[in-house]
This record gives structure tokens, sequence and C-alpha cells, in this order.
């Protein structure tokens, strides 16, 4: 546990948090290197299937971030992420998700400070969680399998 | 099969000090589809872009990833670059790795292995591309101006002149702004309304420009070249084509004493009035919440002594619907008022006022004449006390910038005094010059050489009121922090600039970014000075960040030619990273149900529906269809839509499910 290092990725919208973590780069603000970037035009794009997918795929955690509430570029999309968020939150917690993976928050372009401390956080709180198997096991197994795939 | 090509850029040493480029290009070159893989030290140059232009032809590339800065900065460099190469530029796409990575991680490993992971993410998802083609759209040739102050009518004017139709809205009942209430300028000292007010005649008869005063932006929609605008032009009370601004009206008006905001508190106006006598238009408004009329429901005066009759009480607003193609914000700014300042008093001390109501005691239009008098007794104060940098640049109060054009004008200000009380001393508490500017060092130089201003580095704590005068408590820091009282007759605070009051509403209409402080957000700092992230509007003067007449001009000047350039094109090209709903061969025609659920949530009414029929005419099916000129990409609809009916360009479920399994395994 002590030398694990998590793999984290953030699913960011284009116009706020992308540009943020732009502004901790031009800021030479320091940061834990477990997050990786997927950029999106929206939040409001953001399907959380994809969010499955990448515990499939072996992520130790997830950050949702865009715009703050009103200042999304497209008006409303960061409105319908949130939303999203809401409902989608149950339905994990009923399925035996662990929600402490998951970072939801808002980083607007001049927050660059801000994506620093999210990071490294989540970073922070991911390591003292431990890596993330079960939901890969689940996704793994060939019972599972079978009944997707039939 | 892809043939991709990876290049690593150096950027100087911004990404090789801390990343192996050499070693990220390798594991690159051994990733599938990737034909070629490089690392050069400037990859934005001529020759890094030749390197690609050449490596698109030799080894015939269909597709680029450049390992580089933010595509922010340099994707559309790249992309055409890519185009110039011969392939289609959406087959480009960038991996951050310098904000995202070299500049925010130690020089090591582990750097490295992140910045193949960005890599080998988007050779994943660049496999997916596909080509893509601009979208053309028509535009309007029509600007709208929103604030009529001197950075509004610079824009305006100039948009004119090149013979475009220009609309102008001032929600005040007089353009001229701030600019109009000052007396005179910095650093020539000429004075403000004699070189403003021509040109405030000048909007008003330009062929071009329609002016809308005491009107405000009720509404926008749609997009660059094809905005829908809706103006409420708030009841005048007074049909202004019948108005011929006699003033009859507000020398009859019994209501005298109501404070003008135009004076800064320090005059007064009627009920129905004119801000000030060279308004532009000079046609008055009546101030309903002071009106003898509206309060007790008789008066008339005005309606009686109104010569052509055009006195029109319980007026309505109006709301006009304008097509627009360019939009430019110059809604200026506000000051901080002396009430924000506790321990200067609160405000309470009427003699302690902001550099506004200084402007107004100094001007030969003002209250007083041009007479410098206390707004207590009216009596000549013979010792004045400037304070700069009340509230700017002080994280208490919240305000941590620069209101940039505080110093000049204090010094003038210190300047004027002299100028009309010669006996007088002025006082400059400050905590820096702040003189950058042509001629602008060489005016505060003479405000202290020639005109003996007092300048003392230091701030003041405190004012309190003692037997008519006002003890300011400071200190003077180049004197070894020596405490210092100064007893003042008159103080004038040089309060931050902040933005206009209603500033975020309006970016939250327009769809704007905006600061921490309210002041719209340029598109870049440096390159992209006028532009707002919005396609189509731009942002001049103080409204951005504070700043001076001659910086307010010049970007006014800028986003007008950015309009004309915008104006040059019959038809525009927008960006094709736009939603599609599939279309199958009969009999399915789409896996789209025809639920539209994603027609609720579209912010832009891009969703339309389309009615499938057979050859009888009866009508199969009705599905979901994009109209692309409307779509801006944001993809709200496709994490909605169940079916997977409906895609974005660009982001692609594909493609994002690439680009998650490519980060997380290292395939």
């Amino acid at each position: 546990m002590e030398n694990f290092e998590p793999k984290i990725v953030a699913f960011v919208c284009n116009w706020c948090t992308y540009a943020g973590a732009d502004l901790t780069g031009t800021s030479r603000i320091k940061y834990a290197p477990n997050v990786k970037i997927i950029r999106f035009p929206c939040t409001g794009r953001i399907d959380f299937m994809i969010l499955m997918k990448a515990f499939v795929n072996g992520a130790d955690g997830i950050i949702v971030s865009g715009c703050h509430p009103n200042d999304c570029h497209y008006t409303s999309g960061n409105f319908h992420a949130r939303r999203r968020w809401m409902v989608f939150r149950n339905l994990l917690d009923i399925m035996g998700v662990d929600l402490e993976r998951i970072t939801f928050s808002w980083v607007s372009a001049a927050e660059g400070a801000k994506w620093a401390e999210i990071v490294n956080s989540t970073v922070d709180k991911i390591k003292k969680l431990g890596p993330y198997e079960n939901y890969k096991k689940l996704a793994d197994s060939q019972q599972l399998k079978e009944v997707i795939h039939g | 099969m892809s043939r991709i090509g990876v290049f690593v850029c150096h950027c100087g040493e911004n990404i090789s000090a801390t990343v192996d480029c050499a070693k990220v290009a390798e594991v690159a070159s051994e990733l599938q589809g990737v034909v070629h893989s490089v690392d050069y030290k400037y990859m934005c140059s001529d020759p890094g872009q030749t390197l690609i232009k050449e490596a698109i032809k030799e080894k015939g590339l269909t597709s680029v990833v450049v390992a580089a800065c933010s595509p922010r900065m340099h994707e559309p460099t790249f992309r055409k670059a890519c185009a110039e190469g011969g392939i289609n530029p959406f087959l480009c796409e960038m991996a951050n790795v310098r904000e995202h990575c070299s500049w925010v991680h130690d020089k090591g490993e582990v750097t490295t292995s992140k910045a193949i992971d960005l890599v080998r993410t988007l050779v994943q998802k660049v496999k997916y591309n596909e080509p893509l083609y601009p979208i053309k759209v028509p535009v309007t040739k029509t600007a709208l101006v929103i604030g009529g102050g001197v950075a509004g009518i610079q824009a305006a004017l100039d948009i004119a002149n090149c013979g475009h139709q220009v609309v102008m809205v001032e929600r005040e009942p007089s353009i001229g702004g701030h600019m109009s209430m000052l007396s005179e300028t910095f650093p020539t000292l000429d004075c403000s309304q004699c070189i403003l007010t021509p040109r405030m005649v000048e909007v008003a008869q330009h062929p071009n420009i329609t002016l809308y005063t005491y009107s405000e932006v009720e509404s926008v929609e749609g997009f660059v070249g094809n905005f829908k605008v809706k103006i409420r032009k708030k009841a005048r009370d007074l049909d202004e084509n019948l108005c011929t601004g006699c003033g009859l009206c507000t020398t009859k008006c019994p209501q005298k004493k109501i404070p003008s905001e135009f004076e800064q508190g320090l005059g007064f106006r009627t009920a129905i009035y004119t801000p000030f006598p060279q308004a532009v238009p000079n046609k008055p408004v009546i101030d309903r919440h002071n009106c003898t009329y509206y309060i007790k429901g008789k008066c008339k005066v005005c309606e009686i002594v109104c010569p052509t009759k055009a006195i029109r009480f319980n007026q309505e607003d109006t709301i006009l619907d304008l097509e627009i193609g360019a939009i430019v914000l110059a809604t200026g700014y506000d000051i901080k008022r002396t009430d924000f300042f506790p321990e200067y008093g609160y405000g309470k001390y009427k003699d302690v006022i902001d550099g506004l109501q200084f402007e107004r005691l100094a001007s030969a239009s003002g209250p007083t004449g041009g007479a410098i008098r206390r707004p207590s007794d009216g009596k000549e104060p013979k010792k004045i006390v400037f304070i700069a940098c009340a509230g700017s640049r002080d994280p208490a109060k919240g305000i941590e910038y620069c209101s940039k054009f505080c110093c000049m004008y204090t010094a003038k200000h210190a300047m004027l005094y002299k100028h009309k009380v010669h006996d007088g001393d002025a006082y400059v508490f400050y905590m820096d010059i702040r003189a950058g500017g042509k001629n602008y060092d060489e005016f505060t130089r003479r405000a202290i050489e020639a005109d003996g201003a007092k300048y003392v580095r230091g701030r003041v704590s405190r004012i309190y009121e003692r037997d008519g005068k006002y003890i300011v408590v400071g200190t003077d820091t180049l004197m070894g922090a020596k405490p210092m009282e100064v007893e003042a007759d008159m103080v004038v605070l040089a309060t931050a600039a902040t933005a206009s009051p209603g500033a975020e509403e309006l970016a939250q209409k327009m769809h704007v970014s905006y600061d921490a402080y309210k002041f719209f957000a340029e598109a870049h700092p440096k390159l992209k000075p006028v532009e707002t992230n919005t396609a189509g509007i731009f942002v001049a003067g103080a409204c951005q960040a504070p700043k001076d007449i001659p910086d307010s001009v010049s970007m006014a000047s800028g986003t007008a030619v950015k309009v004309a350039a915008l104006f040059s094109n019959d038809e525009l090209t927008r960006d094709p990273s736009v939603a599609v709903v599939n279309r199958t061969a009969p009999p399915m025609y789409s896996t789209c149900v025809g639920c539209f659920l994603c027609k609720s949530v579209c912010p832009y009414n891009a969703i339309e529906e389309e009615e499938i029929k057979d050859r009888q005419g009866n009508i199969i099916k009705r599905l979901a269809k994009v109209n692309p000129g409307l779509c801006q990409g944001c993809g709200t609809c496709v994490a909605l839509c169940r079916i997977k009916a409906i895609d974005i360009h660009g982001y692609t479920n594909k493609q994002v499910y690439a680009e998650v399994e490519a980060l997380l395994n290292e395939l």
C-alpha cells in the first residue's frame, strides 16, 4: 500500500476546467501526476457510462469537473451534468460502487490553484482507499460476460 | 488502416526539461498504427510545421498526433499545417504534455510516463477521427454595441465608417459614459467634454448608426453572424419624435431637489430631466420614483408646458427584436463609493469624497462651476489629502488588482487643485506611482515638481473629524515609517474601479466568461485581447479590466476591425464539431426512436423533428435531426440519448471510449 500510485481519470469540460488546468500549468503549480485528463466539450456531454468504462479499465478514482453553475459556456450543460450525477450517484450506491471514488467539482478557467488542490486531495483520498478492484473483478468475471454477451 | 504520425515537441526547454521527449517519441513509434514518430525542438515553428507536412506526404500519414502545449493554444496551428500537408485538419489531435504534464510535475520517469500515457490516449482517439468539413452560415452585417461610453462610441463609429450598420444600446438616458463626467484628461489636461461631445453627436447623426438610449439588452440567442437580440426600450414617458429638446419641461418641473446621478450626488436635478446639458439625445426622461404625478397622482406641469405635446404619461416599455451579426461589449466600470471604507468614515463625512465627485467639482460644467468647494459648507479647502489605492491592491478589501488609472488621475487632481487654489496644500498618500504610458511619468513629476503636490509614500489607516477638520492618520514609510497626521479640509479617495453593476447578468445572457471580479474575460490575455470565448462577441474598454481612455479607445478600434473582418465575408465557416443523428437504410431510417429527450435539453433549439414518409405520403416515423447552423456542440443530447442514436463529431462515443481504454491500459 505504501507505494500504491492510483490511476485517476479526470473528465473535464473544455471551457472551464481544461482551461483551469492549463492555468495551473502556466502558473507552474505542481501537483500529483496520477491524474490524467480527458477533454470533453462540456460536462453535459459526459455520459456517466463512461465513468463505469473507466472503472472497468482499472481506474482507481475519477474526477468530473466543469464550469461553475451559471458559467457554462453552453448555458446549461453543467446543470444537466449535476442533475445526472445526483441520480447516477444513487444508482451507483445501490449497485455497491464506492462513491468515494468519484469526485465531482467545479473548476473555472481562473482557478488554476483550485485544480491542483482537487487533484492532490483526490490522490490522497484514493491512496488511503487503496486500489479499486471490486468493480474491475466484477466486470472481468466470466459469468457477467456471459450474461452480457450471451 | 491508420497510418499515424506522432510529433513530440520540446517547446524549447519547457517540455524537454522534465519530460524525456526522445523516449516519448520512441515509445509512441511502437504503438499500433503509428508509422512515424519524431521529436523536435519547436514543433509550432515554421521548420517544425514543415516536418509534419513533409511526413504526411512522404510517409502517407492518415492522421497526426502532436504532443506539445494545450490544444487551446496551438490546435488551430497544427490543424492548419495538416491541411497544408494534404489531410483533413480534423484528423489531427494534440496531446497536452506541457500545461498538463511538464509544467506541473518534476523531472523524472513518472512525468515522462504520464506524457506517454497522454500520447497513447490521443493516438487511440485519432484512429476514430473522421474528416470533417466546415459548416457555412450566412452573416447579418449589423453590429450591436452595448454601452455608449467612450469605448462604445469609438467602436460604433469605426464599424459604421467601414460601411456596416451599427445598433448602439445605452442604459442611461444619454450616451457619454464616465468620460462625459470628467473635468480634464491626463496627461494633456484637455477638457474631457470638449473632445467627447463632438463624437457623441457624430454617433447620433451617423447614417449607419441606430441609437437606443435608456434601453437594455433583454436576451441574446443564436450564434456568430446570426444573433437574435431583444432590446428593452424603457419608457421615457415621451414621444421622442415630437420632443425638440427645448428643455422647458425641466425648468418648470416642481421637483428640483433630487440628487443628480451625473453630478455624483453633489448637484440636483428635476424629476423630468436630461442628465447633463450636452446629453445625446437631448431628450428628457421622467424619473417615476420622484415624479409628483406618479407619487401623488396629479401635477403634469411638464405635459401642460410642453410646446409640442410630447409628454406621454404611463407609457410602456417596448421590446425590439433585432438581427445582429456581431456584438461589442463596452459596458464600462463603476467605482467603489466612500461608504465602502469604514476606516475613512463609512461615507458619513461629507468632505471625504471619491475621485468622480472631485471630477465634478473641478469640472467647469459641474455643480460649483469648476471652483473647488467643500460639499459640507461650500468653503474653499486650503488643505486636501488625496489617498491613492483606496481599496485597490488590498486583499483585505477583496480587491487584489491595481485599478490602473488612479495614480494618473490623482496626480491630475492634485495639479488641478493647485491650479485653482494657489495657496492650497495638496498631499498625496500613495503605495507606488504607476505612471507607465506616453508622457505619464513626466505628468506626475510635473505635479510634484512644478505644482508642488506633496507625495507621501505610505498608507492611511484612519480619518476622523475634529473641529471641522479631517485628521488623516498615515505613515511616511520613506522617512523611517514615521507616523504622521495631516489636518485636512477635504479628502479625496481614489477608490477602486470595479465591474459595472449588472455585468455578471449580462455576461450570463451572452454566454461570455468573466473573472472573479466580474470583469469580462478575453479569449487570450495576449493574442486575443478583444475577443471573448464566444465567437462573434468582442469586448472593449474598462468592462474587461480597469483602463484609461487611450487604452479603451484603442481596444475599441481593435474590436471594430474584428467586426469588420467578420462582416467582410458573406458566409462564415463554423467549427463542424456538432451533433448528428444517425441515419440508416430503410426500413429503419435511424436508430432514433423519436423520444425527443434531446430536444428538451438542447440550449440552442438546434434539434428539429424530421418526418419520414412512405410513397403515399403517410408519416412512418418522426426522427430527431440536428440543425448544424444552430448546434454549438455541447453534446448534452449525446449523453442523454438512451439509444445512442445521436453522436457528436470530434467527441464521439467511439473516440471517448477509445481514450478511456488507452489511458488506463498500456496496450
